[in-house]
């Protein structure tokens, strides 16, 4: 269930109250986002689109505990983490949410394997923990029997299935996408939506994604639309706001 | 370390460069390392100066000598346990570039005095019969290729005319930097053969009985001779033999400009390096931090590249100094014994980390400080 109305329905994983965000530019102020409300339970799958500049990326980035709002609070699980000091974010960062980012981000010098062990070197895994969780997370996006390959090595779908695998791989509470599929061709577009859509059927995992294509977001669950930093609109793609 | 493999693999990322910068190490490091043996050589061995030894000279002068008459007189101060004498000779072997240091020295006292230096029992022996007899050291043997029985013509420059020595034995020396690269002759053949200054010598060595005694002792050899024709200043060995090199100028000084100049372009080298590694890399610098990654530890992992690379290099370095010095040293023996001890290396090294340190800091707060917002905006 996933609501915007800031009415708190009960109990939500993603719980954000008031959310304002400022920028400022010399002299100018710029209101990002204003005054948003959003409730998202866990094992929702929410697609948040809108022009550029609407402030897709601004929310996802304080969802994910990389930015600070200038009001509001945001409530994950229980924790509020717009209060929270830079580090204890990162623990919480490194715990709690997976990243998938438009551009892949992998670290061109290690191979898939060593990209997607990344996160959990930050844990007290042993190493053949560690070698397991990596299988198994490569596993699940079908990349398997490219574990040794370079991110030069792989297509920009593999990449991005990579990418998706370091995100899963420590298990977090919620995965952010900001535009997944903005760098791939169609084909391999929809892979990686089938391999998110199977995250959450399957696994249950909650996400959150940022897109300008209609064709993936129609996979969520809900729509949201933000227009100038205010979510103006809710549409139910597949189930109900 | 669990991050040493993405440490080890950044450090591989841009092969040139990372060699390069390590290479500028090794280069300054084993420039370290053959100044530090230099400045040692330059020392003349004052680290290897006996405590126990006093040396008396001229007070006016060095060069001016000392009546032999002296050395019964200072053998019996109070605390003295034994003396002996030496003059410098300053003789050619066949060139003036075959420059090696001379000495006529007392064939019955000197190797006493100087125990520390090795000589065979029969090389000794030989040293007090023959009265041309010489003892060459292991390095100038070597050198030249000197051995037990060889004759050794030379021509006198302060004492002119030509000289010719008997090799009776060849001496090593108790350390690995005590200077075996010159010769001893017998002061008595000097005496009976040179056109000037029969009866005197250049300076006297004297063993003390008690190391406690220095400063008395000193005292008294001075006072003892004080307002005479030849007045002395002793001082002890060490102190002896530094302002003995001090006469060929100050090269310690000339040693720590170069290397402080060296060290200093090297830190900005790698420190330029560094910020531009940090700065190619900022989004995965981002990333990091976004799947977890603390500030801290990505400043760590930034020094433990800096300090990866520096270790390295410095290592590389003193590592071909060890090597290569030695042979330096019997190519140019006018620099004496040159070689590189484990305090040097140990230091070097650890100058090498505090650079490489140092040249990562500022690189890495900078890394640090980052802001993942803005870092991912501009990938």
């Amino acid at each position: 269930m996933v609501s915007i109305d800031g009415k708190g329905n009960g109990p939500c994983l993603v719980c954000v109250r008031d959310l304002d965000k400022i920028y400022t530019r010399g002299s100018e102020e710029i209101h990002v986002l204003q005054g948003l409300n959003l409730e998202v339970d866990a094992g929702d799958f929410v697609a948040f689109m809108g022009p550029s500049g609407s402030g897709k990326t601004t929310l996802l980035n304080l969802l994910g505990g990389l930015d600070l709002p200038t009001s509001g609070s945001i409530t994950v699980a229980g924790d509020e983490i717009t209060h929270m000091s830079a580090g204890k974010l990162t623990n919480w960062r490194a715990r709690h949410v997976g990243f998938i980012f438009q551009m892949y981000n992998l670290i061109p010098v290690l191979t898939a394997f060593q990209n997607v062990e990344l996160p959990l070197l930050l844990t007290r895994l042993s190493k053949a923990e560690r070698r397991k969780h990596v299988e198994t997370a490569l596993a699940v996006v079908g990349l398997a029997d490219r574990m040794k390959h370079f991110p030069r090595q792989l297509s920009g779908g593999q990449e991005q299935r990579v990418a998706i695998a370091r995100a899963i791989v420590a298990d977090p509470t919620f995965l952010l996408c900001d535009e997944p599929t903005g760098d791939l061709d169609r084909k391999s577009a929809d892979e990686i939506m089938d391999i998110i859509e199977r995250l959450v059927k399957e696994h249950g995992k909650t996400v959150l994604m940022v897109s300008h294509d209609p064709r993936a977001a129609e996979r969520a669950r809900v729509v949201l639309h933000l227009d100038k930093g205010v979510l103006i609109e809710a549409a139910a793609a597949r189930g109900s706001v | 370390m669990k991050s040493f493999r993405l440490v080890w693999a950044n450090l591989r990322r841009k092969k040139i460069r990372t060699t390069l910068t390590i290479g500028s190490f090794t280069v300054a490091l084993f420039l370290f390392g053959l100044l530090a043996a230099i400045r040692i050589g330059f020392r003349g061995g004052a680290d290897a100066a006996g405590a126990d030894r006093l040396n008396t000279i001229n007070r006016v002068s060095l060069i001016l000598p000392l009546p032999l008459s002296y050395r019964d007189r200072i053998l019996k101060i109070p605390g003295v346990s034994g003396i002996t004498y030496a003059n410098w000779f300053g003789g050619v072997y066949q060139d003036e570039r075959n420059f090696f240091p001379q000495f006529a020295v007392d064939k019955d006292t000197w190797f006493d005095v100087y125990a520390d230096y090795a000589v065979s029992p029969e090389g000794r022996d030989a040293f007090r019969k023959d009265r041309q007899a010489c003892m060459v050291g292991r390095n100038l043997a070597k050198r030249f290729g000197f051995k037990v029985g060889d004759r050794i013509p030379l021509r006198g420059t302060i004492f002119t005319g030509n000289w010719e020595f008997n090799v009776a034995g060849i001496f090593d020396g108790g350390r690995p930097d005590a200077d075996t690269s010159g010769m001893f002759f017998r002061a008595d053949y000097l005496d009976e053969n040179r056109q000037f200054g029969q009866g005197t010598v250049g300076w006297y060595v004297v063993k003390l009985a008690n190391l406690d005694d220095a400063v008395p002792v000193t005292k008294a050899i001075d006072e003892q001779f004080a307002n005479s024709p030849f007045e002395t200043r002793t001082q002890t060995e060490k102190a002896f033999t530094a302002s003995f090199a001090k006469q060929m100028g100050n090269v310690e000084l000339l040693i720590m400009t170069i290397g402080s100049v060296v060290f200093f372009t090297l830190l900005l080298v790698t420190g330029n390096t560094m910020a531009i590694a940090v700065r190619e890399r900022s989004g995965e610098l981002a990333v990091l931090k976004t799947v977890g990654f603390s500030d801290v530890r990505v400043l760590k992992l930034i020094l433990a590249e800096a300090i990866l690379i520096a270790g390295q290099g410095g290592f590389i370095g003193l590592a071909l100094a060890k090597i290569v010095i030695p042979d330096l040293s019997r190519a140019l023996p006018m620099l004496g014994a040159l070689y590189v001890s484990p305090l040097t290396f140990g230091l070097g090294f650890v100058l090498a980390l505090l650079i490489g340190t140092a040249a990562g800091v500022l690189p890495a707060v900078g890394a640090m400080r980052l802001r993942v917002v803005d870092a991912l905006r501009r990938v």
